[in-house]
């Protein structure tokens, strides 16, 4: 069986296998899967739970302490229905759809490092390949929209083709900003970059590590890439490709049981993974906000969830506050107000790196 | 057989079968997806080349944006299949010139080592093991093919302009939605208070 352990070795040009490390590799992959899916789970819970709490109601507090299991007995619903396929639907786009989604953003996950060496395969362009499998991810909802064979889910798939595009572009050059200020696309070093160096090492207090983060020299880009964000994985108030005023479900309208519940886990782990990125971009990954004792003792992959989950509650509470846009103020903004914006900033951020060489140089060969 | 050997065949297995497709199957709609399946197990060749950047790049650039475009074009209009077959014979001659063409142009270059031993090699650089394929393209690109790069990039932003330039229709009778109009209006500017006289109206 070594020869599968060679490919992989060869195919990710990583030490991440030792060798006879083959069944530790799928070991470790299964239990991300399963931390992931879980995690998912707890996150759609706190998602409905926010919203509730917003508007003064109580939220699933019937199934387990809190409510605790109302994930899963959604799960078991929505597997023991009848999966129904629309008489004039193309069966095997249709069916494809949801599997499409959910693969893509769970593959995604290969690449994320959940703590210092955790990272399934440490790739040396993590950052791009994150960017190009949630590039991919219109796929799911233009399949599905176009497979129904109906009004709804085809208008819902042409409005989210033009937003995701539309906003990839703002996220790119976001990425790019990033990329420029610590020199190298692998996940890893970006988070040792605003480990090593930044603000907080100018200042002379190198223990304040969240002022070394790239959020602060970097804030207008952090808020680009949020919103931005949020319109990629089509949350509200971008989540026009659904919108129930006026689309009743749009893409997923004639999807039913299973299907149904891949497309909205496909949507949350795409989330998830979303928060991770800007948690490994702007919030400095694993690294402890304050390097004292009482901080730096927890693990680094306590300190991403938590970060995460900060992010993941301001995606929530985003949802709960802000009306939707309008599809053309959607295209407004992401065209003539993000693009410009980064745009300048890439610019900004190469003179200002070039002309006083700050920047992380630990990632140069 | 070795497994990156069994992963190219593999590959380039799906790249042909899916190409094929493309040009076979009755639905357009299919033949996009096809096309989509192809370039993502070409940028799998990529990858087993030791070529990651361009692996990526691929699936950024063609995946996830042209080949959206594609779908969206093609789902977007009703094209009859039938109709355009029948012109299909018509065509053909000129298919196979174009065909025959790019097959010999690479024949050529996969020849090239010993049709002309000098010349074979000389465009590609040496690989430095230190560094990884994302700084050595950029090292190259930035510094020796500078002018030729900042050329494409000119030729692609005049082709934008022009398909902005034939795109652009500027109707007469449209709304249009000012945001700094109304972010900027007051209570000045956006209010007035008009006493009313019981029973007279304005």
């Amino acid at each position: 069986m070594d020869w599968i352990f060679y490919a992989l070795d060869y195919l990710f040009g990583a030490p991440i296998l030792g060798l006879g490390t083959m069944v530790g590799f799928v070991w470790k992959a299964l239990l991300l899967l399963v931390t992931l899916l879980v995690f998912t789970a707890y996150v759609l819970l706190a998602d409905r739970k926010i919203w509730a709490a917003v508007q003064i109601r109580r939220g699933p507090n019937v199934v387990g302490a809190f409510g605790l299991f109302q994930s899963f007995a959604d799960l078991l619903k929505f597997v023991f229905k009848e999966p129904v396929i629309p008489a004039g639907a193309d069966k095997a786009v249709y069916l494809l759809a949801p599997l499409v989604t959910v693969l893509l953003a769970l593959s995604a996950w290969a690449v994320v490092p959940v703590a210092e060496g955790w990272a399934l395969a440490d790739i040396n362009v993590g950052i791009l390949y994150i960017f190009a499998i949630s590039s991919l991810g219109v796929y799911g909802i233009i399949m599905g929209g176009w497979a129904s064979n109906s009004k709804y889910p085809f208008l819902g798939a042409l409005r989210s083709a033009a937003q995701m595009v539309s906003y990839e572009v703002s996220i790119g050059f976001v990425i790019i900003t990033v990329l420029l200020c610590v020199g190298s696309l692998n996940l890893t070093h970006i988070v040792l970059a605003q480990e090593q160096g930044g603000i907080a090492h100018m200042l002379g207090v190198p223990w304040l590590t969240f002022l070394n983060w790239y959020w602060l020299p970097l804030f207008p880009m952090f808020v680009i890439f949020f919103i931005s964000a949020l319109a990629e994985t089509n949350r509200p108030p971008f989540d026009l490709p659904e919108a129930e005023s006026e689309l009743v479900a749009g893409f997923m309208v004639e999807y039913g049981s299973t299907p149904y519940m891949m497309f909205m886990l496909g949507e949350y782990v795409a989330i998830i993974l979303m928060c991770a990125l800007t948690t490994i971009l702007f919030l400095g990954g694993w690294t402890a906000p304050i390097d004292l004792p009482p901080f730096n003792w927890i693990p680094g992959a306590v300190w991403f969830v938590l970060k995460l989950s900060l992010v993941f509650f301001m995606i929530a509470m985003v949802k709960a506050f802000v009306p939707r846009y309008r599809y053309d103020q959607l295209m407004r903004l992401g065209w003539k107000v993000f693009l410009p914006i980064s745009l300048v900033m890439v610019i900004v951020v190469a003179a200002v790196l070039q002309l006083t060489g700050w920047g992380w140089h630990g990632g140069v060969a | 057989m070795t497994l990156p050997l069994f992963f190219f065949y593999l590959f380039s297995g799906i790249v042909i079968a899916s190409a094929i497709m493309v040009i076979s199957s009755r639905n357009p709609v299919h033949s996009v997806l096809f096309l989509i399946l192809a370039f993502v197990n070409a940028a799998g060749i990529f990858m087993l080349a030791g070529a990651e950047f361009l692996a990526m790049i691929l699936i950024v650039v063609y995946v996830g944006a042209v080949a959206v475009l594609f779908l969206f074009v093609v789902m977007m209009l009703d094209v009859d299949f039938r109709e355009l077959r029948q012109g299909m014979l018509q065509y053909a001659p000129i298919g196979i010139v174009v065909g025959i063409i790019l097959l010999l142009e690479l024949l050529l270059v996969a020849g090239s080592a010993w049709l002309v031993p000098e010349v074979a090699g000389s465009g590609a650089l040496p690989i430095n093991d230190g560094i990884d394929n994302t700084r050595a393209l950029g090292q190259v690109l930035y510094t020796n093919y500078i002018y030729l790069f900042q050329a494409c990039g000119l030729v692609l932003l005049v082709a934008m302009i022009g398909a902005i330039v034939l795109t652009l229709r500027h109707k007469p009778n449209v709304k249009r939605q000012d945001i700094a109009a109304q972010v900027g209006r007051t209570k000045e500017t956006g209010l007035e208070i008009v006493k009313v006289k019981s029973g007279k109206g304005l």
